[in-house]
């Protein structure tokens, strides 16, 4: 007979059902600042971290997608069941803790009774225990333990001390088990593992009895078959007008700013390639790209308080009917709304799609959402557009946005008709209660953004900006002296040759070299023709703004034609990788690019033909 | 059973705002639906628990929005078709 080993827990795993906390006390176990939200499948991949236990010890932590039951439906639920039924190469953990939402133990302790036949060590966590305690719920903690036969243990995961009894625990030995085999299990056992939830909820929880959940009352309109489409479109309108009227009169603060400190360079530095390199690459490229922080943040502050209210289930419902029509479900909502902020995070989050045809189709037509990246590049050519005209101004980004939204349902109808499956996937969507929005987790998840632009700014913008720099003042070995000196350039040997392709569509050699620094940036658009405009200008003339330029010196079917370009362009190699990533197919990666650049190609063909021969009339 | 109200009907057919308890679950034929009537059950769908339809799509009433317990779950009415359910007085 095996004697029972004990040892301290090494490794500990949170497992749970979805939107019951387990990434929030993962951060606050860790000190991590992993994304956390009010709906269910926030987290779509495994995360690793290290907590001190109360008496220092380092314990490796592994957090989980959530699972309404190992019995999975989804990818990210069925990444969580092979982790911990030994199906993955990953070594079991030492101790499971079960994380469970204290003001929602009915619908959870079905997951603790099913976690349990696993065998391992395992622990009960009651999570947000501040707010059971507030709607007055009562749990008899030792009752549920013995009820469990596992230790029970409570945190509030929103408080800085909220997971100090979880770290004691940690430093008490658990005993190694046995691991029983997991099989999928029959509707009588689902059955009967109800019937002793029910009935252990009932032994061990006393809820106090209320008239009207306040979600409920919140519901009535928001989820009302006319006014919650009235309240969705506000809440898209007001997020629309604050990015681009408050957050743009914040970007030309910034820009300002930025040429003024070129206009200085410029006085006091004597003329040499590092005062190019300075002006012209850093400052009027890099620059140029910066000022649209404020813009980014306030759409990324928009999106995550939305996140956190429980809205956006909700948005989903609502859109469910209307997005059928297009082969999709509500289900495709919040990956793609997350696409307005980039693609990839998007990408990511259909990992919760069920059904793998809807999954795909979503994928397919996340680069098609309007992603923040696009925001400078869209506002450049549209205030060189219309210079003095907000109004059209405005009109034209609304329809930017809606043209990629368009263009996205009319592909997915294309991929439903030709698919000729007419299943209906399923729904099972969790609407959780509302949440305000906690203001601290707001100001660290924007900060977190703010320094991913910074660090890409600095990093690949600033890089590529560098090189686009060097290529444009380095002269070609076949140049003459005629022309500007970006077409005596190596850069523009480059421009010149992919005129060939760019030209019918009415892209100059100046917008071509731009497009190429592009593909791993889209911002570097911006940046690169910020540089190769500031070395063909007049040196003394960086405070000039690229707008001014393009607004003079691109005819009117050529900005079109861009701006329709970069609706639809597979302008981002990351999209790539993750469409390969997620679907394991580098043939799905060839047709996205393909289908992406044949609708931009085409769209800016008829928009940069019809407009000359309009113009020309 | 009590009176000509309280016979079992499918939840996709129960009235909004109304509560009534879950009686029994019908188990489909097809592989795929027995799968998601599994899930229901997991979520909550059993027998004698309390449920209501909070919120209705249009048209159609697709999809729906029942509270099970103190979770809603939005169904689509084909799922929720095989939950019967009984009005509560």
């Amino acid at each position: 007979m095996a004697v029972a080993t004990i040892a301290l827990p090494a490794r500990i795993a949170l497992l749970g059902n979805p939107n019951c906390g387990k990434t929030a006390l993962f951060n606050l176990l860790t000190g991590s600042r992993q994304k956390v939200a009010n709906y269910a499948g926030v987290t779509v991949e495994r995360k690793e971290g290290t907590l001190h236990t109360a008496e220092g010890r380092r314990v490796s932590v592994l957090d989980l997608p959530g699972a309404y039951s190992l019995n999975a439906l989804s990818h990210d639920e069925a990444m969580t069941r092979d982790v911990i039924t030994g199906q993955s190469s990953e070594v079991l953990p030492d101790l499971l803790v079960c994380v469970t939402d204290a003001t929602n133990l009915r619908l959870h302790l079905r997951m603790v009774l099913e976690a349990r036949q696993l065998g391992l060590p395992m622990v009960v966590v009651l999570n947000k225990m501040d707010r059971a305690r507030k709607f007055g719920i009562a749990i008899d903690e030792e009752g549920l333990s013995n009820a469990l036969g596992v230790p029970v243990l409570s945190t509030v995961s929103v408080h800085a001390h909220g997971a100090d009894a979880l770290r004691a625990f940690l430093d008490r030995p658990v005993e190694a088990t046995t691991p029983v085999p997991w099989s999928a299990p029959k509707l009588e056992q689902v059955l009967a593992t109800q019937q002793e939830a029910q009935r252990i909820y009932q032994e061990t929880v006393t809820v106090p009895v209320v008239d009207k959940d306040p979600s409920d009352r919140i519901d009535r309109v928001l989820m009302h078959p006319f006014w919650g489409f009235v309240v969705l479109a506000l809440v898209l309108f007001t997020t629309f007008v604050a990015v681009f009227t408050l957050g743009s009169r914040l970007t030309d603060f910034i820009e300002t700013g930025t040429g003024a400190l070129g206009g200085l360079l410029m006085d006091h530095m004597a003329e040499g390639p590092l005062r190019g390199l300075l002006v012209e690459g850093v400052i009027g490229g890099v620059g140029s790209v910066l000022a649209f922080l404020p813009q980014i943040l306030i759409l990324f502050l928009f999106i995550l308080a939305l996140e956190a209210s429980g809205y956006l289930p909700r948005a989903a419902f609502l859109l469910d009917r209307p997005m059928s029509k297009a082969g999709l479900s509500g289900r495709s909502f919040i990956p793609l709304l997350s696409s307005f902020a980039c693609a990839i995070p998007g990408i990511m989050a259909t990992r919760t799609i069920v059904n793998w045809r809807d999954r795909l189709t979503t994928i397919l037509i996340a680069p098609l959402m309007a992603c923040s990246a696009r925001i400078p590049v869209y506002t450049l050519l549209i205030a060189a557009l219309f210079p003095d005209e907000p109004v059209s101004g405005a009109l034209v980004m609304v329809g930017l946005y809606t043209l990629g939204i368009v263009a996205a349902m009319a592909v997915a109808w294309v991929i439903k008709r030709s698919s000729g499956d007419r299943s209906r996937s399923p729904l099972l969507m969790e609407l959780p209660a509302y949440q305000w929005p906690d203001l601290r987790s707001l100001v660290i998840g924007l900060y977190e953004r703010a320094m991913i632009f910074i660090r890409r700014v600095g990093t690949v913008i600033l890089a590529l900006t560098i090189v686009m720099w060097a290529l444009c003042t380095i002269p070609s070995p076949r140049s003459t002296t005629e022309g500007t000196p970006i077409a005596r350039s190596l850069a523009g040997e480059v421009g010149h040759a992919l005129q060939h392709v760019f030209a019918p569509i009415g892209f100059n050699a100046e917008i071509s070299i731009a497009l190429v620094p592009g593909m791993a940036a889209r911002e570097v658009v911006v940046s690169s023709l910020g540089t190769v405009y500031a070395i063909n200008g007049d040196p003394g003339d960086v405070e000039n703004r690229l707008r001014e330029r393009i607004a003079s010196e691109w005819s009117l079917a050529t900005k079109l034609s861009l701006l329709l370009w970069l609706v639809f362009a597979p302008q981002c190699l990351s999209t790539f990788v993750a469409v390969k990533r997620e679907t394991g197919s580098w043939r799905t990666m060839w047709i996205m690019g393909g289908y992406l650049f044949g609708l931009a190609y085409l769209a800016s063909l008829i928009t940069y033909q019809l407009t000359t021969a309009i113009t020309a009339l | 059973m009590n009176g000509s109200s309280a016979h079992p009907v499918p939840l996709d057919q129960l009235p909004e705002e109304r509560w009534a308890s879950v009686v029994d679950v019908v188990v489909p034929i097809n592989n795929r639906d027995r799968g998601l009537v599994l899930r229901l059950v997991e979520l909550g769908f059993v027998p004698g628990e309390r449920v209501c339809v909070v919120a209705v799509g249009r048209p159609g009433r697709e999809p729906l929005a029942v509270r099970v317990g103190h979770t809603t779950f939005a169904l689509r009415r084909h799922e929720a078709s095989f939950i019967r359910v009984i009005l509560q007085p």
